[in-house]
């Protein structure tokens, strides 16, 4: 909500000083049977009206966040002499997948103000949709969520990802990995000058398992009772045809 | 080659898991075991969710028993009427281990409960199979005179109501004892992702007192029925069997079954059998030490409700 007002009132400003002009090479992300991840290249340049203000540290950060969801973290404690799943904290909202990147290190792109307001560092990003009033989660549980989902590869912060060209042009690279939740991927530019935003440019990429797996995936939810017989007959004739192969070879 | 498989929602190397089908094939082609109870902790390995192994282990058991059975259905080596009988427990038990897989799938217990089963039998049955083995080994060495064969005591399995005559086995005991190895067996292979012959073959001999040679086929016959019970129970509950999974490994499966029946034929049944033994306490010895150490990692993430 916070996030729309802001966009709102920045989109209102009548005259900015610089904004950001941004294309991708892709918008769409088909998982078929082959998908082994993805680059998605995210480039674009600084359209000024005016000269290029002095003295000013010019940033660019670019975000993709997968569909958000819902989660349980659990702990593991000694119970007994072995390792058990003891405390969990139920998690919402949390993106199934979040990439950072930036021209400079994070911690100069952005001062701390914005980043609380645009929920931009994967901490913050993690936690940006939880309504008002929601007690805050526990912060153990929560950087473990995040150290966790970022040795997965899921999360992921990149510093100095983005190739910045004459204060203009810039292009990024963000890698998704093979296990990509299906569906919107929002894709977020924004131009920061001495750590506060100017201006910011927002995009989805749509991903989505086609053919084969689009069809195995619903069969399987939608019918699961007729999948499930299909299973067993697939696998019945595949394994009672892999051996008459072999027995006519013997043969 | 990656392969995106459309439920586990993972991509991994089709040769791989061709491989692994194959490996895992050949040994259970040398020692005539089914094998799920090897395949089921290598998909734990290599990042398959727990819930969607088992449940596909499931399938593709059903498969590579199918063939399995027809030849002893022609050499006449099933007793079908034992077999309905361990049937009728097995259904009962599969149905109650997919409601209690359910259960803690959404406690996060999942994870444990499977691992703590595959140490538990892992353990004896190893143990027990390392110890025999020995002495069999020890005995043919010290070529005694043959072992003499040991007659069935009656037992208070003989006093139950109920009885049944099983003309295939010869025998004519109560169908309680059947009724209930097949419900455990049942139980097992709805938790655990394997046929369950390694637990049902010894329980039919020394507790039932069947005849060896139709132990297998009625084993097998039972097996391909609560399995593919199984099957349709996980993929109308839970909705994690994975076909494309099934179907590679079950390919490597076939094909490494034929390579490690021909390696069988050649080799001794005593080191066989203690080579069986030292992998099945080897799988137990690590899934123990996942248990028992301190993971380096605390925390896991499951998602909420539905899948994982």
């Amino acid at each position: 909500m916070i996030r729309l007002l802001v966009v709102l009132l920045i989109a209102a400003l009548p005259l900015r000083a610089e904004e950001i002009v941004a294309d991708m090479s892709q918008d769409r992300i088909s998982i078929s049977t082959n998908f082994d991840g993805s680059e998605i290249l995210i480039f674009g340049a600084v359209k000024r009206d005016r000269p290029e203000p002095e003295g000013q540290q010019l940033a660019i950060i670019v975000t993709v966040t997968g569909p958000r969801e819902e989660v349980v973290v659990r702990r593991k404690d000694r119970r007994l002499g072995i390792w058990v799943n003891t405390d969990s904290v139920e998690v919402s909202g949390v993106p199934s997948f979040y990439a950072v990147a930036s021209s400079v290190p994070l911690a100069d792109a952005l001062s701390p103000e914005e980043d609380a307001l645009w929920g931009i560092t994967t901490p913050r990003a993690v936690t940006a949709t939880a309504p008002e009033g929601t007690p805050a989660i526990d912060a153990d549980f929560l950087s473990a969520l995040i150290r966790v989902n970022t040795d997965a590869g899921i999360y992921g912060s990149a510093e100095a990802a983005v190739q910045v060209r004459d204060s203009t042009l810039f292009s990024a690279e963000i890698a998704l990995p093979a296990d990509l939740t299906e569906g919107n991927y929002e894709t977020s530019i924004f131009l920061t000058r001495d750590g506060t935003i100017v201006d910011s440019y927002g995009t989805s990429i749509y991903v989505q398992k086609v053919g084969m797996e689009r069809w195995i995936y619903a069969l399987a939810h939608e019918q699961p009772f007729l999948y499930g017989l299909l299973s067993l007959f697939i696998a019945i004739a595949a394994g009672w045809g892999a051996s008459a192969i072999f027995r006519v070879f013997k043969a | 080659m990656q392969i995106y498989l459309p439920i586990a929602e993972v991509s991994v190397n089709a040769f791989l898991l061709l491989g692994l089908g194959g490996l895992v094939g050949v040994l259970s082609g040398m020692f005539g075991v089914g094998g799920g109870f090897l395949m089921t902790p290598l998909l734990f390995m290599i990042g398959i969710p727990p819930a969607v192994a088992v449940a596909t282990e499931a399938n593709q058991i059903v498969a590579s028993s199918f063939s399995g059975v027809l030849a002893h259905v022609k050499r006449k080596t099933v007793d079908f009427r034992m077999g309905w009988v361990l049937l009728v427990g097995g259904l009962v038990g599969a149905a109650l281990g997919v409601q209690v897989f359910a259960i803690l799938r959404e406690l996060g217990q999942v994870d444990l409960l499977v691992k703590l089963c595959y140490v538990l039998f892992l353990g004896v049955i190893g143990g027990l199979m390392f110890l025999e083995s020995l002495n069999a080994i020890r005995k043919s060495r010290s070529a005694g005179p043959a072992p003499k064969t040991v007659r069935r005591q009656r037992t208070w399995i003989d006093a139950l109501p109920l009885k049944m005559k099983f003309r295939t086995s010869g025998l004519y005991i109560s169908v309680i004892p059947p009724v209930l190895v097949g419900l455990f067996v049942g139980v097992l292979a709805a938790i655990m992702g394997v046929g369950g012959g390694f637990i049902m073959v010894p329980a039919m001999i020394y507790l039932l007192g069947m005849p060896t040679k139709v132990v297998v086929g009625t084993s097998l016959f039972q097996i391909i029925f609560v399995t593919a019970f199984a099957t349709m129970l996980h993929a109308t509950t839970n909705y994690t069997v994975d076909m494309v999974l099934a179907v590679l490994l079950l390919v490597g499966g076939v094909v490494g079954a034929q390579i490690g029946t021909r390696i069988g034929v050649k080799m001794k049944a005593e080191s066989l059998r203690i080579l069986l033994a030292i992998m099945v306490l080897a799988v137990c010895g690590k899934l123990a030490l996942d248990l028992l150490l301190q993971p380096a990692e605390l925390y896991s993430i499951g998602t909420a409700g539905g899948h994982g």
